[in-house]
């Protein structure tokens, strides 16, 4: 990691401050980690307000040029930063910020009565339809006009440039909200994120679980810091302090790497402060995304396998992608294919639905395909046999004790040796102790369950605090899945976010559950939060947060 | 006006790299040049989004014209950087 830029932000933004009054802001913690340096916003694409009568028609084609040469500018500075592909595309972009033609298209505008910003959008639109029309590679580059468009246009406004920021040195990110292309985006210099909008299981928050980044959302007030500004963040208690010195900044971060030392010297398997035994599992996708650390896989994520397929993945290509992981591990958990016209897949040709959350998904599929099912479940039971592994799998979205019944049949007959269900709707946690009568185990699926239980979208980026896993109706649901395994004798475990959530790891500890799988970055901070407690000490937490 | 005609060399056409460098050639030179493909309309030489709006692929014949005095220089330097092929140089000059 680079070091900070010496005091205020490189930007020289008005406003930017190195020190002096600190102002508190403050969100909702969703990643641990402390984080300091200078804050830059990522704004969204500016819009145009409606067009003015323009009363000085010098200085606004003064702003035009003004506007393209801080774009070019800026991309040249990235450039120069930059390295091999990355430099030469930077480059080109700001040539073409700085085109002649644009800028006296843009000033032509302006002398037909339009504004700056208006004038380069009309300018940036006519070049834009022009390479579109081309067609092929140059198509592409349409993309990268709207981008320069926005920016050019957002300078003209006066508002912040959208897009990521690239200044060149460590950052904090501060944002409205990030969508999945955003957080694709983020490179190494990002040290935290802060966002305005957002919830707990937003893609921001469950980024940055992911990558470690320590992230506050819901922080009401940090786009209207100045590009610069100094901050800390604290991903735990979600405090966002703006106006810290230099000094401060690189104590915090000193604070940050001591902390994250102490927690990865860590190791072991989950356990309180008492010594209950609590496993702490991994969320994979593939054998490559196993880590050391965990007391093997809660959640075998096996959608990657069937993805942009016209055909099912064979029997025998199956095997050998279970085996890679059941070679390396000694206990893993395979759920079966969750897709369905929510997450559709090619293959699986299912019809469009009006209700995809609420249609043909998960275990559901098996009622109009069941070759899949049988195949899969064939590949694991051979895959176990191979490698000598005992084999979990668990099948996603069982709603009632017949489907969990037929399930384990079909499994066992096939010869898995332990069978377990989600619990995902409500409906199966209600009846957890009728269905842990047929099964060997449960998994609550938090995720899923929170939008069910709350009838609210996991995507809908409005509605996120009715998806927070803390809530107390949530939690009696997973109160009643671990209730029920303490009385059958069966294990039931937790693999949703909530999962790797430190603050939430001790109650669910105390509601019973008897392991939590995560992310493999969150195990640190979860085996560290279930040390800090002792079991009574977790059951009284649990026992405050139902009511 | 001075003009000429000449087939483009660079294995990538006239856009990505050896675009940017025609076009920065062009504006280094300071006399106004304008460029067509085949019958199309002529855009500045020392324009980047002009100059990739041309489609100019390999083999494509481009027609440089200006009627500045003393442009036959400039021609003739821009005519020869369009029919070398300015991808195979990129190696030497990294």
């Amino acid at each position: 990691m680079p070091d900070l830029p010496p005091v205020p932000g490189p930007s020289g933004a008005p406003g930017a401050r190195g020190g002096g009054t600190a102002v508190r802001l403050t969100g909702r913690g969703v990643s641990r980690g402390l984080a300091a340096g200078p804050v830059m916003r990522m704004a969204a694409p500016p819009v145009l307000p409606a067009p003015r009568p323009v009363r000085d028609a010098a200085a606004e084609t003064a702003l035009a040029a003004e506007a393209l040469e801080a774009v070019a500018a800026g991309l040249r500075d990235r450039a120069a930063a930059a390295t091999g592909d990355a430099a030469e595309i930077l480059d080109a972009l700001a040539m073409m910020a700085g085109d002649p033609m644009l800028r006296e298209e843009a000033e032509q505008g302006v002398r037909d009565g339009l504004g700056a910003a208006h004038a380069l959008d009309a300018a940036f639109t006519r070049h834009r339809e022009a390479i579109a029309a081309l067609g092929g590679y140059l198509a592409e580059r349409a993309a990268d006009l709207d981008d320069l468009r926005h920016r050019a246009v957002a300078f003209a406004l006066g508002v912040p440039m959208p897009g990521l920021p690239s200044p060149g040195h460590p950052y904090v990110l501060a944002a409205e909200d990030l969508s999945p292309a955003d957080t694709a985006g983020l490179g190494p210099d990002v040290l935290a994120l802060v966002t305005e909008k957002g919830g707990p299981t937003s893609h921001t928050a469950i980024l940055a679980r992911g990558r470690g980044l320590p992230a506050v959302v819901a922080c009401p007030g940090v786009m209207d810091l100045a590009d610069g500004t100094y901050v800390s963040v604290d991903g735990a208690t979600g405090e966002v302090t703006a106006g810290i010195s230099h000094e401060e900044a690189v104590r915090a971060r000193e604070r940050d790497r001591r902390e994250r030392e102490r927690l990865a010297a860590s190791s072991g398997p989950g356990r309180t402060a008492d010594g209950h035994p609590v496993k702490l599992l991994l969320n994979i996708g593939s054998a490559a995304d196993l880590r050391p650390g965990g007391e093997g896989v809660g959640l075998f994520r096996t959608e990657f396998l069937f993805l942009d397929r016209g055909l099912a993945p064979s029997f025998d290509e199956q095997v050998a992608a279970y085996a890679a992981v059941f070679a390396r591990v000694p206990h893993v958990v395979v759920r079966t294919l969750d897709a369905g016209t929510d997450k559709p897949l090619p293959f699986l040709g299912l019809p469009p639905e009006h209700n995809p959350a609420l249609g043909i998904r998960g275990l559901r599929v098996d009622r109009v395909l069941p070759d899949v099912l049988d195949t899969q479940l064939d590949a694991i039971a051979e895959a176990a046999r191979r490698t000598g592994a005992e084999a979990w799998v668990m099948a996603p979205m069982v709603a009632t004790r017949d489907e969990a019944a037929a399930f384990a049949a079909r499994a066992r007959a096939r010869g898995v040796a332990r069978v377990g269900v989600m619990v995902e709707v409500p409906a199966a946690a209600l009846l957890a102790d009728r269905i842990l009568a047929e099964v060997d185990f449960l998994s609550v699926g938090t995720n899923d369950l929170s939008q069910y239980t709350f009838a609210a979208d996991r995507q809908h980026p409005a509605l996120t605090d009715l998806l927070d896993p803390a809530q107390p109706a949530l939690l009696r649901l997973v109160a009643a899945c671990a209730e029920a395994g303490l009385a059958a004798g069966k294990p039931v475990g937790v693999c949703g976010e909530a999962a790797g959530d430190p603050a939430l790891a001790p109650v669910l500890a105390g509601l019973g559950v008897t392991s939590l799988s995560m992310a493999p970055v969150c195990v640190p901070v979860v085996r560290d939060a279930l040390a800090r407690h002792t079991l009574g000490e977790c059951r009284s937490l649990a026992a405050t947060a139902l009511s | 006006m001075a003009s000429r005609t000449v087939t483009i060399a660079s294995a990538s056409g006239l856009h990505a790299r050896p675009a940017k460098l025609f076009v920065r050639e062009a504006a280094r030179l300071g006399v106004p040049v304008r460029i067509r493909a085949g019958d199309g309309k002529a855009v500045p030489a020392s324009s980047m989004l002009g100059v990739l709006s041309l489609g100019a692929v390999h083999g494509t014949e481009v027609t440089l014209e200006s009627d500045a005095p003393g442009a036959d220089d400039a021609l003739d330097a821009l005519a020869a950087l369009l029919s070398r092929d300015l991808d195979a140089e990129e190696a030497l000059d990294a």
